[in-house]
């Protein structure tokens, strides 16, 4: 494995010297996500660096190579009754650990779980000039030093190369179970944001086609008190469904024009905007798709109302399927934060030939 | 002559009189936080109330190179909050408002002087609190929470300060502000929320914090186990996780700690017992129902000799009691003590604490040992008397051999507290150059004059050098019996 860090240094610091952009290369699942890779980019193949190099259910870790599947990592982690309790979405059979972190994203369970960043413990990784750093831990309490590790969630490979990574895992939950409500957009969100207010063990939700959906979990007795005071009808396809929402194969995200999603304070009234929509998150995320053109959400001027409306309610929108030249996939930032941006990539990429213009085109 | 009254009047300039100190006396109660060895007085301090006033402070201080401090509550426990010998100290303690509670989106606004426990307080009856609950909760400030990403008894199930704050806003040196997270779970570009957490005031000043809320569970239970040797204490803890269970709480203390709580709270522990852990519930009453039972039969397999489970609130809180009063119990036992905060994988708890044991002795001083046993944290207070003349070297000495056995046990020096200065030597230990670069790059890039708390947290590369050829000289050949991992 020594031979592959090697290699893949050997890469960075040639790249580096010459100014050659790269483009780190996961599994591919999520290459539809972000801004496309760079035409003059060449491929840094991370693949090969795969393995669990540590997994100790009883501490609650585990720690991988960048390149492990996704698929592997969760079926050990089931076999001994846990879970990457974020449900990362795969989208192909292909992801990879790596790619799940530097994309950031996470499934149904995260407004009641937390997303990716919030389980990174720690990195192992190379910066631009291919320098080999370690930073957090195995451990689940660290603050010596800034969090670098959890800043790496998310920023799509623009800050280096991620070799490998710690994650808190949490049990699996003695049950699941399922229930369906119908009510129209604007009670669903009102009625999702009273009970996460209640002790409830709700652990996802979803609005679509005027159905609630709420997933409980624990203990079957608590399942039970929950469901009585909830109401709605027992749903026995629970588990297919929210499997569905997670890697997006529910025909909600049929192939379309394009697709938005909208991550906004999770009482935001609901929007009017052209396309169909769909809740997750207790109301904090919302996608946003059309089937063809005809609602007109790639022109630029509806791109600047989505992105408005997202704005207005304390969030903020990306393009995610649907890429188009004039539009950028991520959220604008303001001139402050952008500049902050391009000093804090200076600094781990200083020849800038990391995955560049991925997240933002100016870096 | 002193930079300070030129100072002084500019401040003067948009300050009322009572808010810019700088006479001996008055500056005196900010000399040091929670960590009270070490000692500066500041130049001036200020004490704005709102965030223009910071802003001005902050241009000021930009123009004038002039380092500035934060100081939220003061409570901190590695000199985070100690003062800068010819800078300014920026109390946050007027900026004191809770802005806006909003149930339904369970969030709370409020500015950086709010303590931890007001948020709480306001939230709850919404039937909501801010969950994040450290010991110093009554008297420490959010934005100090922030600074530090402080954690709690409760943060192996719900988190620390990251996993609990959504928004921030945040003023560079230059007086600029940034908008940091958001209203929503997520923000668009880098996770600089995660980065501003735990930044221990190096980066910039928190000026309005929004904090998520959850329900107040319908009902928590604790169960108490003593039993007669550590090591298997350490073990009903993973006995516990096996089992799919994490508790609310759970929490360890050794033989002295117990006898020292006892001796001053009488709260019914077992005397007799090598170890008592809190193991706590939360949740539903189904839920609850369901883990008791389940963790009162681990604790049986386990080998605890003696288990009472709470059947009250009340009776909760006395279980509690003692676990929380081991700071005061320390302070009754001994003059003065040292409180370390080292995490280590919970499954080097034995060798980890046969070792502070043989430290203990070699020094001639006793040590406590707390333990949030769930998620590893440990905290060894070390008794000591700071009048008799060596013995806080002695001390501090000793401390920093545990953290070193916390590196060496695959763990780290700091799980809450904070490097500040008190552990700025071991960051150099855990972190090699170029990691330590990256950090001081990272600095450089929201404080490029490294104005914001000079000094702390991130040792520079030359202090590393000198103190690694002292460190060669002075360490490994003197506790040769020492556990190494
Ligand atoms: C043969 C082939 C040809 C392709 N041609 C093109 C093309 O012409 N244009 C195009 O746009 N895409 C192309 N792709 C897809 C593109 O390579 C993917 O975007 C890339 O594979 C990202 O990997 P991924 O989706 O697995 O990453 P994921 O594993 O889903 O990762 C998502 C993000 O994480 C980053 N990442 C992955 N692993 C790491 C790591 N260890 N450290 C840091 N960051 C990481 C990725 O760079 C990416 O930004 C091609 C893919 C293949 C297999
Ligand atoms: C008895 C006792 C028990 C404790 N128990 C715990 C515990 O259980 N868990 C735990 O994690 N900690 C604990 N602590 C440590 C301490 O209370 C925390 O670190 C707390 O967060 C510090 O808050 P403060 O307001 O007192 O900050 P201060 O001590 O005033 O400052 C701490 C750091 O934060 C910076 N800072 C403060 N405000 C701001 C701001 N607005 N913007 C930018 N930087 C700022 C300061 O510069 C400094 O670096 C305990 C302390 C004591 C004394």
């Amino acid at each position: 494995m020594q031979a592959i860090i090697d290699q893949i240094t050997a890469t960075l610091r040639i790249a580096a010297e010459r100014g050659q952009p790269l483009h780190i290369q996961g599994g591919g699942s999520k290459a539809f996500y972000g801004h496309p890779r760079a035409e003059s980019a060449e491929s840094l193949d991370i693949t090969p660096y795969q393995g669990i190099v540590n997994y100790e259910p009883t501490e609650l870790v585990i720690t991988a190579r960048a390149g492990t599947r996704l698929s592997e990592i969760e079926s050990v982690l089931r076999e001994h009754g846990q879970m990457l309790a974020f449900e990362p979405p795969h989208f192909a059979s292909t992801a990879t650990l790596g790619g799940c972190v530097a994309a950031g994203l996470s499934g149904p369970r995260r407004a009641a779980a937390g997303a990716v960043r919030d389980f990174v413990l720690g990195v192992r990784m190379l910066d631009g000039t291919g320098r080999d750093l370690h930073f957090g831990g195995q451990v689940m309490k660290n603050v010596a030093g800034y969090d670098v590790s959890r800043l790496m969630a998310g920023s799509m490979g623009t800050l280096g190369v991620l070799l490998e990574v710690s994650l808190k895992v949490l049990p699996l939950p003695a049950a699941e179970k399922t229930i369906g409500l119908e009510m129209n957009t604007a009670q669903a969100i009102k009625q999702m944001n009273q009970w996460a207010g209640k002790p409830l063990p709700i652990t996802a939700t979803c609005h679509v086609d005027g159905q609630l959906y709420i997933r409980l979990s624990g203990a079957e007795t608590a399942i039970r008190t929950a469901q009585t005071q909830l109401g709605g009808e027992s749903r026995s396809d629970g588990d297919t469904f929210w499997q569905s929402l997670r890697e997006q194969t529910h025909p909600f995200f049929e192939p379309a024009a394009s697709l938005w999603r909208l991550s906004v304070k999770s009482t935001a009234p609901e929007y009017h905007l052209p396309g169909k929509q769909l809740m997750e998150w207790n109301g904090a995320l919302r996608w946003l798709t059309c089937q063809n053109d005809k609602d007109n959400q790639h022109s630029d001027s509806a791109a600047h109302v989505i992105r408005e409306a997202a704005t207005a309610a304390g969030g903020h929108a990306t393009l995610f399927r649907g890429q188009h030249h004039t539009i950028p996939v991520f959220h604008p930032l303001t001139p402050a934060l952008l500049s902050l941006h391009r000093r804090l990539k200076q600094q781990f990429d200083p020849a800038g030939i990391l995955n560049p213009g991925r997240l933002y085109p100016e870096f | 002559m002193s930079p300070a009254p030129e100072l002084i009047n500019r401040l003067r300039a948009f300050l009322p009189p009572d808010a810019v100190l700088h006479d001996t006396e008055d500056l005196k109660p900010y000399e040091c936080d929670g960590l009270s060895a070490y000692r500066q007085t500041p130049m001036i301090v200020v004490l704005p109330q709102t965030e223009q006033q910071i802003i001005q402070v902050l241009r000021l201080c930009h123009e004038t190179h002039t380092p500035v401090v934060a100081r939220g509550a003061g409570t901190g426990l590695s000199g985070g909050a100690l003062p800068h010998d010819a800078g300014i100290l920026m109390s946050l303690a007027k900026l004191n408002r809770i802005l806006e509670i909003d149930p339904l989106a369970r969030t709370a606004r409020v500015q950086p002087g709010v303590r931890n426990l007001a948020i709480s307080d306001a939230a709850r009856p919404h039937g909501l609190y801010y969950a994040p609950d450290p010991s110093s909760q009554i008297a420490c400030s959010i934005g100090g929470n922030v600074a530090e990403n402080s954690g709690g008894v409760h943060c192996l199930k719900y988190g620390l300060t990251v996993h609990n704050i959504l928004k921030l806003r945040v003023l560079t040196i230059e007086g600029e502000l940034l908008e940091i997270g958001g209203e929503a779970l997520d923000s668009a570009g880098f996770d600089l929320l995660a980065l501003m957490t735990g930044s221990e005031g190096m980066l910039g000043i928190v000026t309005e914090i929004t904090a998520k809320l959850i329900p107040v569970p319908e009902k928590a239970q604790l169960v108490m186990a003593a039993f007669d040797d550590i090591q298997s204490a350490g073990n009903a803890v993973a006995n516990v996780i096996a089992a799919g269970i994490i508790p609310a709480g759970m929490e360890l203390m050794d033989k002295i700690t117990i006898h020292a709580v006892e001796a001053f709270l009488h709260a019914g522990y077992d005397l007799n017992a090598e170890a008592i852990l809190l193991c706590e519930s939360d949740g539903t009453a189904e839920e609850v129902v369901d883990e008791i039972a389940r963790i009162n039969t681990i604790m049986k397999s386990s080998g605890a000799t003696g288990i009472r489970t709470s059947r009250s609130e009340a009776e909760r809180l006395s279980f509690w009691a003692g676990r929380k009063a081991a700071f005061p119990a320390a302070g009754r036992v001994s003059p003065d003590y040292y409180c370390m905060d080292g995490t280590i994988p919970r499954k080097h708890l034995g060798q980890v604490l046969s070792g502070i044991e043989t430290l203990s002795e070699h020094y001639g001083l006793r040590c406590m040992n707390v333990f949030h046993a769930g998620d590893g944290n440990l905290h060894p207070l070390i008794l000591y008397d700071a009048n008799t003349p060596g013995e806080l070297e002695k001390t501090e000495e000793f401390g920093g051999k545990i953290l070193e056995m916390c590196i060496q046990a695959g763990g780290t020096i700091t799980g809450e507290h904070g490097v500040g200065m008190e552990k700025i030597n071991q960051m150099c230990l855990q972190f090699k150059t170029d990691e330590l670069q990256i950090f001081h790059g990272v600095k450089a890039a929201f404080d490029p004059q490294n104005l914001l708390n000079p000094g702390k947290a991130v040792p520079t590369l030359h202090r590393c050098a000198e103190f690694g050829a002292m460190h060669v000289h002075s360490g490994s050949e003197k506790f040769p019996d020492l556990p190494r991992f």
